[in-house]
């Protein structure tokens, strides 16, 4: 009995190995081919991750809230420990801050009498959705973070991510109770933006590195370090005029600019709902303008 | 009869653990810590966990687990769908072709052969994700990652011994 039992062992075991062998193979030809398919840019892979995020997104909010608490709570405590400073150094920006808003109020105003006098029509009014950055998974390959809002919060694909300091990314991919974004940093993102001192229109581009770079900028295009670089709304994906970073260093290498918002610090942010559908409305504009001249 | 089965449900459970532990692995490695710098060198915790199981259980992490595990990583990293699934696939199969010089021997060495496969499964990935984007990706961050990997491996591997000890009984070809 025994005597049998090694024979077919010694039959089965190299079946067996060789099935194993066969099934590496297999599986590394089945990576290989996710990333072809990821090339091709299917929808099902994009839903995929969707769906794959949406699933562990309450254990990542789970374990990112006391986190985030703790992280709260020894700001708290070293807030505490400079509350003098932190009061005097207060006082001055407040002082600063009085000066300045009186520079606002009288620019309002200008404004204001310059609209009515050119009849000028403000955009669409946008909404926004805040959100709880729950997963950053860092690292090189990827810059992108998880939001704990989708779908069902209103969350729209393509939307851009502010924080109070400026422009965060945009909305890459959206599940019903989470969402990704992507960063400016990132390697695919490209942002078309203004220097705002010039008016010069250029393209921001990400290189999965923490700066950016400035790109197909017009020939003879002045640029200098310190210059604050904004969106110019082309493209409708996102509103003009939100401030994305400034101009760090400027040579033969290129213009890298550093991002307003902070990856690290990042920790709500809020979705604008700009109404993609009114950036592609836009071309039927004529044809209404040429019915309303025949009346 | 009762008994036996929940012993049965028992050993399942204890047997299921080094894929559960990778795939938490994957999961926490996508919570980053408030701390300056951390989300430019976050560590990819679950590469620990698939180096360690392929030394000591590739019975209980058997390839087709390595590449869901990889797949999960690429779905929640961000990163194109099936560069961590074949990274994580080579780091399996080197390790289990290597297991005889790897397989119960002192901490250091397991950790020395981290150190020389744990950057190695690095540089793969870079290599993939650069020729899926068609652009050198920066190599800076790549080599700090690796290093935070590298350097959590000792508690994390420590922790994995002390369960494996108590809690999965060895077979007899382990």
């Amino acid at each position: 009995m025994k005597e049998r039992a090694r024979q077919v062992h010694r039959i089965i075991q190299p079946i067996r190995s060789l099935a194993q062998r066969f099934t590496y193979l297999g599986l590394i030809g089945a990576a290989f081919g996710a990333m072809l398919l990821g090339k091709a840019d299917l929808v099902v892979l994009d839903r995929l991750r969707a769906h794959i995020t949406d699933v562990v997104a309450p254990i990542f909010e789970a374990i990112s809230g006391p986190i985030a608490f703790t992280a709260s709570a020894v700001r708290e405590i070293q807030y505490l420990s400079n509350l003098e400073s932190e009061n005097d150094r207060l006082r001055e920006d407040n002082a600063r801050l009085i000066g300045w808003q009186a520079v606002a109020r009288h620019l309002e105003a200008e404004n204001e009498a310059l609209r009515g006098m050119l009849n000028f029509k403000t955009g669409p009014e946008s909404s926004t959705v805040s959100a709880r950055v729950i997963a950053d998974t860092g690292g090189a390959f990827a810059h992108s973070l998880v939001l704990n809002a989708g779908s069902n919060d209103g969350v729209r694909k393509g939307s851009p991510v502010v924080t109070g300091d400026g422009l965060v990314g945009r909305v890459l991919s959206v599940g019903a109770r989470s969402a990704r974004v992507l960063l400016l940093t990132d390697l695919n993102s490209r942002t078309p933006v203004l220097v705002e001192s010039t008016g010069t229109r250029a393209i921001l581009a990400g290189d999965n590195s923490g700066r950016l770079k400035l790109i197909h900028l017009p020939s003879g295009a002045y640029v200098a370090v310190g210059d604050r670089i904004v969106t110019s709304g082309h493209g409708g994906v996102f509103p003009p005029r939100l401030p994305a970073g400034v101009v760090v260093s400027v040579d033969e290498a290129g213009i890298r600019v550093q991002p307003f918002a902070d990856r690290s610090r990042l920790e709500y942010v809020r979705v604008i709902d700009v109404g993609l559908e009114e950036a592609l409305r836009l071309p039927q504009l004529p044809i209404e303008r040429k019915a309303v001249a025949r009346q | 009869m009762k008994s036996t089965f929940w012993q049965k449900l028992d050993l399942r459970a204890r047997q299921l653990t080094p894929f559960a532990t990778t795939a938490l692995l994957v999961v926490l490695g996508g919570i980053s810590l408030p701390i300056p710098g951390y989300v430019v060198i976050a560590p990819v915790l679950s590469m620990i966990a698939v180096y360690h199981w392929a030394i000591h259980r590739p019975d209980l992490l058997p390839a087709w687990a390595v590449f869901l595990a990889g797949l999960l990583q690429d779905a929640i990293g961000g990163t194109p769908f099936g560069v961590y699934a074949l990274v994580f696939l080579t780091v399996w199969g080197i390790v289990v072709s290597q297991r005889p010089f790897l397989a119960g021997k002192p901490f250091a060495l397991v950790w020395l052969g981290f150190v020389l496969i744990g950057p190695g499964a690095g540089l793969e990935a870079w290599i993939l994700v650069s020729a899926y984007h068609l652009t050198l990706v920066d190599p800076e961050a790549v080599l700090f990652q690796a290093a935070a990997t590298v350097g959590l491996f000792p508690p994390l591997a420590a922790a994995f011994l002390s369960w494996q000890r108590r809690a999965l009984a060895p077979t007899e070809d382990a």
